[in-house]
């Protein structure tokens, strides 16, 4: 099971360990993520796929291993650094400002604000009507799922060329989901996209590599229509059946 | 507790504090008692405002904040003195050199406590970012350690405070006497919490100090150095100290090297009550603590702090994180 071969990767993560405390959390993890694919990571819960996300952004320093965006290493660099280089974060709690309005939560991610940022704000609004309606309310008293909106499309106003997201579908209604995975799918026009998901339907919804995590490793990789049909990958590390 | 009683809980203990004492007070004595009340809580919410901010951005608890306060008090000492021997303003009958000497001795203290709070957050904070005890420990130590310098400096004994000689005296208002300077701090007050609102409110530096105050690690992954951020709060908090120390001095017309001990209890409490991290939580902390504390102290003189330790607990009681929890 091979990724596309011939593009070259815009991520390229190599034998990174990184340590929560005393835990060591990744014990070799190694993938790479091409351009114009959502790549999903997957793997039962405590294996190593947040904390991959987390080591990628900066905010876990790997103790071993390489990190490289676009052939630059970015493994030594701190989080502002790395988003700087066009990395776009979406935490598992969504990390939005609750007290600010929605327009402000924007202002924060904007690290320009010139004409093509503004441009990038209209296709977010059609993307993502609700956060238009909603742009002078605090974020707080947002629905989740408009909650989910405003912290997938925060860091696309920079243009990010990388989009990491982590448990999009959490904590939301199956209707929201699907609406979700709609407009993430619009993305995919504008961004790389890094998704760790345990929901498994938004998963394959989505995603066009995969790469399985277990106990700190990425122990497969592939296309996701191939993980949708073998069964036995499912069940040995998802510990599910079907596509739910 | 319903949603609109928590809303206007706030409202309704100011106005409670505010005007309980007019069944106790004579109106005149009672305008008096106020305008003081009002000036002490503003020179607190200088003092509150700084500490607040430093707690709500960078979560550190700084027990050195009371040294950076005596030390704005110095600096305000020595150049207020030291301007007025060049040009003779504090002791002009103009009103306008007078304030143009105390504003310019507020300054240089502002920038000078601004360059020691950037340099005892680079040097004693940082390496203790994201522990409170360590903090605590080191806060209490670089406190110790600048207020020796002070009686290094400035020598242990107290001094005199210089006031310029129009900020003495009293203006009588309809029969009613109110104290010049009181009157002065608040407006002083008041247009330095506006200027802070604005900034806090209306700038980009601001949005993104408040996004700080919620969620620090994801200003980092939003591309901004959190560090710098955080030299900056401490360098702004600091100066606010410092103009809170001048201020204070000119209040109390005295300065001595352990004033910021006594300030930083005050400012804890009202830090606390108002909310940490909450810039209007201060200004209403400040102004209910100086209020009673006048009201009190005229009242019932010898239970003058305990009523302001009574506040804290009654607040705490209701509200554990504060009049405004939810920031500026």
């Amino acid at each position: 099971m091979e990724v596309d071969p011939v593009a070259e990767p815009i991520l390229k993560v190599e034998g990174i360990h990184s340590f929560i405390g005393k835990h060591h959390i990744l014990q070799g993890v190694s993938f790479e993520v091409h351009p114009g694919k959502v790549t999903v990571l997957l793997g039962r819960n405590g294996a190593g796929k947040s904390t991959t996300l987390r080591t990628i952004i900066g905010l876990l320093s790997p103790s071993q291993g390489t990190i490289l965006l676009k052939n630059r290493a970015i493994h030594h660099m701190k989080p502002y650094q790395i988003s700087r280089l066009g990395i776009g974060f979406v935490p598992e709690d969504r990390g939005i400002y609750n007290l600010l309005t929605v327009e402000e939560n924007f202002r924060v991610a904007m690290l320009q604000e010139e004409r093509k940022t503004r441009e990038m704000l209209k296709t977010i609004f059609d993307i993502f009507p609700d956060l238009k309606k909603f742009w002078k309310a605090k974020a707080g008293n947002l629905s989740g799922g408009q909650k989910q909106m405003l912290a997938i499309a925060r860091p696309l106003v920079n243009r990010n060329e990388l989009l990491l997201i982590d448990e999009p579908s959490k904590g939301l209604a199956p209707i929201v989901i699907d609406h979700l995975i709609d407009s993430i799918n619009k993305l995919k026009e504008f961004t790389v996209i890094i998704l760790v998901e345990q929901n498994f339907y938004m998963a394959s919804s989505l995603g066009d590599d995969f790469y399985l995590f277990d106990d700190g490793k990425t122990v497969h990789q592939g296309q996701m229509e191939e993980l949708v049909r073998n069964e036995e990958l499912k069940k040995k590390y998802l510990g599910i059946s079907g596509t739910n | 507790m319903s949603s609109p009683w928590k809303r206007w809980l706030p409202t309704l203990i100011v106005l409670a504090i505010f005007l309980s004492p007019l069944l106790l007070i004579n109106p005149k004595t009672y305008i008096t008692i106020t305008i003081s009340g009002l000036a002490m809580g503003m020179l607190l919410f200088l003092v509150s405002s700084g500490f607040s901010l430093i707690f709500g951005f960078l979560s550190v608890l700084n027990l050195a904040h009371g040294a950076l306060f005596a030390w704005g008090a110095y600096i305000g000492f020595t150049s207020f003195t030291l301007i007025n021997q060049w040009t003779g303003w504090g002791g002009s009958n103009s009103i306008f050199l007078n304030i143009i000497i105390f504003l310019l001795a507020l300054i240089v203290a502002g920038l000078l406590v601004a360059l020691l709070g950037i340099i005892t957050e680079r040097l004693v904070i940082r390496p203790v970012y994201g522990s409170h005890l360590f903090q605590i420990f080191i806060t209490v130590g670089a406190m110790i350690v600048m207020e020796e310098l002070i009686r290094i400096v400035w020598g242990p004994n107290d001094e005199v405070m210089p006031v310029p000689i129009n900020f003495m005296g009293s203006w009588d208002f309809f029969d009613v006497v109110v104290s010049r300077y009181p009157l002065i701090a608040i407006i002083i007050g008041l247009v330095l919490y506006l200027v802070i609102l604005t900034i806090l409110r209306k700038t980009k530096i601001g949005t993104i100090v408040r996004a700080g105050v919620e969620n620090p690690e994801m200003v980092q992954v939003m591309g901004h150095n959190i560090y710098r951020y955080f030299t900056g709060v401490f360098a702004a908090g600091s100066a606010l100290a410092a103009i809170g120390g001048g201020m204070w001095a000119t209040f109390v017309k005295s300065i001595h090297p352990a004033m910021g001990g006594e300030v930083i209890v005050f400012a804890l409490i009202v830090a606390i009550i108002g909310g940490l991290g909450s810039m209007t939580g201060s200004v209403v902390g400040a102004l209910m603590v100086g209020l009673s504390y006048n009201y009190v102290a005229y009242l019932v003189p010898k239970a003058a702090l305990g009523i302001t330790m009574l506040l804290l607990v009654i607040i705490l009681s209701i509200r554990p994180t504060g009049l405004f929890p939810e920031g500026t």
